[in-house]
Order: C-alpha cells, then sequence, then structure tokens
C-alpha cells in the first residue's frame, strides 16, 4: 500500500495560512507554551476565536476565515485545544524542561492515558517518532475531549501531533 | 383509518424538520411532525463529532447533543407539536390534498395538513462491485447506527470506501469504537471533507489512499478482504491490484435527495450534480413550485446539519406566515444571512453552484 503524505489528504507539510508557527524568539522564553492551529482550509467555523480567554485568536471577518493568531495574549492555555471541533489547536511549551518540551494535545481516543505512564507520540502520518511522559490528562469543557499533557525531547515538539496509549 | 388534521406537516424529524416544525410552533401554528425512525434527530443522534460552524449552529457542540437541544425546544411549544413516530410519509395526493402514512406496518393514517415542509432527508449512495451483496458491506449510515445507537461494532478491520466528511467522520468513530481502519480509498486526488477531517485520522496513522477504488470484496461467505487499484486521470486502473485484508467494507460515497413526495406534489424539479440529485426550485422562503410546500435540509441539496437547521427555521416560519401568523419580520433575512456565510468558504463553492441553479426570485 503505498501511503502518500501529502496535504491534500491531511499531511501538514509546509506552514501556510491557517498553519503559521509563533516567532520563535517568543516561544522559546513564552511559560506555558503557545498554541500552533493547523487549519488552512477556509471552512464555516469558529469556536476558536469565540472561546479563547484572552482574545488572542483573532476576530472573524467571515466565519470561513483561518484562524490568525495574536501570538502576545497567547498564554498556552489550550482552551482552543478542547474546543476545536477538527481538533487542530496544539500548545507547545518549550520552557518545560531542559531538553523536553510540554505539549498539550487533543484526545478523544481509549483507553485514556495515565499520568507518568509513556506513550508512544505519534506524528502528522500516524508514525512513532519517539516516547512521550503524560504529566497531565485534563478536560477543560467536561465534554469529554481530553487534553493530554506530554513531555516529549524538545527536537520532536514540531513533528509529534499525538499519542497512542501503549 | 384515522385522519389528522395541521396547520403544518412535517415530513422528517431530522435536524431540518425538527428545527421547522420549532419555528412553525413558535410561531402559533398546529405542527404535526412525521418521522419514520423509533425517535427524533434524525442523522445527529448518531453524530459523536463536534459540529463545526457558530455558536448559533452549536458550534462545539457534538451532534447528539444538538439533537436534545432541538427536542427541549420542540417539547417546549407544548400541544402545538404532535410528533407521529415509527410513521413512513408514503404518499402525497394533490388534488385532496391529502398525505397517507404509515404508522409501523400495520396502521395507515391520512393527514389532511394546509401546508407541508418536506425535510424527508437523503439517502445513501452505493456503488456496484463483485461480491458487494455479501455480509460485511455497509453503508456508512448503517454502521454509524449500529455503532452510535445500539453500541455494536460491525467488525474488526475496516475499509472505508470515500474520503468526504461521511467518510471521515465514520472512520474516526470506528478508531474510537476500538475498530481498525485498514484504509480509506478515495477515487478524487484530494479529499472531499474538511481537511481538518482528514489530518485527525491520519496522525493516528491510517493511511488515505488518493485516487484508489475497490474491484471487488473477497470472501465466499463472508467478507475477507477487498482487491483495491489506484486510477489515472481518466479513472481507468493504473498499475498493480492490490489485496487488502478486512471483515468489513464500509461505502461513504456520497447521499442523495429523498425527493419522491416532492414529485407527487408536482414540484418543479431539476438534476443537479452540485446539489447531488434531482432537487426541486424553490424561492428564498424555501417555498416549491407547489403553493403548500416548503422544503428544507438534505432533500433540498445534500449539505451540512448546519445549514439544514437554518433552512429548516426559514422554511418554519415561512410556511406558518403563509397561514398569516404573525413571524418577526427581521428572523428570515437574519437566518438567510447565517446561511450565506456558512456556505462562503471553499466547501460551499459547489452547493452556491448548486443553488443558483434553483433558486427563484418568486413564483408568479
Amino acid at each position: 500500500m503505498k501511503i502518500t503524505a501529502v496535504f491534500e489528504n491531511g499531511v501538514l507539510t509546509e506552514e501556510r495560512p491557517g498553519a503559521v508557527k509563533p516567532q520563535q524568539d517568543l516561544w522559546n522564553k513564552k511559560k506555558g507554551g503557545l498554541v500552533v492551529v493547523e487549519c488552512p482550509q477556509r471552512i464555516p467555523c469558529n469556536p476558536c476565536n469565540t472561546s479563547c480567554p484572552v482574545s488572542a485568536i483573532k476576530t472573524f471577518s467571515d466565519i470561513n476565515d483561518v484562524p490568525e493568531i495574536d501570538y502576545d495574549k497567547c498564554t498556552g492555555c489550550g482552551i482552543c485545544v478542547a474546543v476545536c471541533p477538527g481538533l487542530a489547536c496544539f500548545v507547545i511549551d518549550l520552557t518545560f524542561a531542559d531538553g523536553l518540551a510540554l505539549l498539550k494535545l487533543p484526545y478523544e481516543m481509549l483507553p485514556l492515558p495515565e499520568k507518568g505512564a509513556t506513550v508512544k507520540c505519534l506524528d502528522r502520518t500516524g508514525k512513532a517518532v519517539c516516547d512521550g511522559k503524560v504529566e497531565n490528562v485534563a478536560e477543560p469543557k467536561k465534554d469529554k475531549t481530553k487534553v493530554v499533557h506530554v513531555a516529549v525531547p524538545i527536537d520532536k515538539a514540531h513533528d509529534v501531533r499525538a499519542i497512542r496509549v501503549v | 383509518m384515522r385522519n389528522l388534521t395541521t396547520d403544518v406537516l412535517v415530513v422528517g424529524g431530522g435536524p431540518a424538520g425538527l428545527s421547522a416544525a420549532a419555528e412553525a410552533a413558535a410561531a402559533g401554528a398546529s405542527v404535526i411532525v412525521a418521522e419514520s425512525d423509533l425517535h427524533l434527530g434524525g442523522q445527529l443522534v448518531k453524530q459523536s463529532h463536534k459540529f463545526f460552524g457558530s455558536k448559533e449552529e452549536y458550534a462545539g457542540t457534538r451532534g447528539f447533543e444538538i439533537a436534545k437541544v432541538l427536542k427541549d425546544e420542540i417539547a417546549g411549544s407544548g400541544a402545538k407539536v404532535e410528533t407521529l413516530l415509527n410513521t413512513t410519509v408514503t404518499g402525497y395526493y394533490p388534488d385532496e390534498n391529502v398525505v397517507t402514512a404509515m404508522i409501523g406496518e400495520e396502521e395507515y393514517l391520512r393527514i389532511t395538513p394546509k401546508k407541508i415542509i418536506m425535510a424527508s432527508g437523503a439517502q445513501e449512495r452505493l456503488i456496484p462491485f463483485p461480491n458487494n451483496d455479501l455480509p460485511g458491506v455497509y453503508g456508512a449510515g448503517a454502521v454509524q447506527t449500529l455503532m452510535n445507537v445500539y453500541g455494536v461494532v460491525p467488525g474488526k478491520k475496516v475499509i472505508m470506501i470515500g474520503a468526504g466528511n461521511i467518510g471521515l467522520i465514520v472512520s474516526y468513530q470506528l478508531m474510537q469504537a476500538g475498530v481498525e481502519v485498514a484504509a480509506i480509498l478515495e477515487a478524487m486526488p484530494r479529499v472531499g471533507g474538511y481537511w481538518v477531517h482528514a489530518a485527525k485520522i491520519r496522525r493516528l496513522g491510517v493511511p488515505i489512499l488518493l485516487r484508489h477504488s475497490i474491484k471487488r470484496a473477497l470472501g465466499d461467505r463472508v467478507i475477507t478482504g477487498a482487491e483495491i487499484y489506484e486510477l489515472d486521470e481518466k479513472f481507468n486502473q493504473a498499475g498493480e491490484t492490490e489485496t487488502v485484508r478486512c471483515d468489513t467494507i464500509c461505502l461513504a460515497v456520497g447521499l442523495t435527495p429523498s425527493s419522491e413526495i416532492l414529485w407527487q406534489g408536482g414540484c418543479k424539479m431539476k438534476y443537479v450534480p452540485n446539489l447531488c440529485g434531482h432537487v426541486p426550485f424553490r424561492d428564498k422562503t424555501m417555498r416549491t413550485s407547489n403553493e403548500k410546500i416548503w422544503v428544507a435540509g438534505d432533500v433540498s441539496g445534500i449539505e451540512e446539519a448546519s445549514a439544514a437547521m437554518i433552512e429548516g427555521r426559514i422554511a418554519g416560519i415561512s410556511a406558518a406566515k403563509s397561514l398569516g401568523r404573525d413571524v418577526k419580520s427581521d428572523s428570515f433575512d437574519k437566518f438567510w444571512k447565517r446561511l450565506k456565510d456558512l456556505r462562503a468558504g471553499e466547501v460551499g463553492e459547489k452547493i452556491r453552484a448548486g443553488v443558483s441553479e434553483v433558486l427563484v426570485d418568486g413564483w408568479e
């Protein structure tokens, strides 16, 4: 089976409008992390904007706009991670610990990971790229969408977008 | 045979029908909702994912929760809305203005409505291939019903045919239920559903094979696998046939409007590929060429449930208004603006083109 990793079948391969990374210098020192949104297609959807407690996701002029983030405001709280219907928001904290980044990832599968457990960390194609340690399992909106906090090697922070409980 | 009369008969108790019933009842009309299933909510009750759209379309709320909200709204209308479950509308006789229906398989019913809102939804398309009659070949709607209504998984390993929103969402739901999705095949060179739905499946390791189709199902008494192949630009086979092991093949290759009653009502119809089948001409109030019949939801063209709910509200207030009921004068424009906003994106392009083929300024 030939598996292609291309944008056309749902794998982000480069930055585009709606999937733009924060400035690196700000990101490197921002405690709590910054959100990375990977929502590059114009679709009618705005809960990231309407749910952001600090208005870091700029107000849409058209509900089909792709999200644009004001990184001076983003606190990395992860509310959008829990709210986004497309599971397209991820928080990345590059200040977590020496050599480690903390990712806050949406999770709607079973079994639930346990705090302290080691999980497989998957890239955008589902390939396991490293192990990660679960630091917390939150449920900000109490609606069954979990936000899993997982510590990963800092050089894998930009690849890991999902976990698998092992 | 029982005979019922009502101001407004809503055919179909899904997102469009319930929204229509809520608006018509709020305007003071008596309403009967005829629903063929055993429960209200239509496809909403199977939707475990959070909806897109804005707050007004319940964005961020899971589909089955939206069904509850709409049912509560109907229940809040008191005695003005009568819901008939397990009731299939079987015919419309325009000369006598009689709608016939069956409750279960025994009891017949005649309904004489002043106005009809058709919100009968859609039916699934299937594609032919050898052995597609073996147990283990399902439509995506059936898989959702099995899993999300009755709590039964269809198998252990599935091949999904079609990467529109339904194929992508049902694949995700299968994984949530612990079922392996071997692959999603899509004949087109790109995913048809929302990109983010594809991304959340890809990152869990499910391959989406673009320009691929199924050649045949394998198996003697049950499905044991499928032969698949890559397509060229002209949709002919390119390359070798591959065999994939699976026990379930799920078809998510589109829907087509369930428009039989509209034909019986003499509504002026047109085949519109962008709306996925024969659909009625309609004015901005969602009225058809038959002055008694309005439409809303998938029967007027295949689209998302969020749009169906708004169309339902437009049809509901319009039908009530035609009966001389008071409706808020600004509500109509408000709903139309929301519908326009929902359709303004890239995925709405097909809908905009399709609707423009059948939208009329007015009748006569």
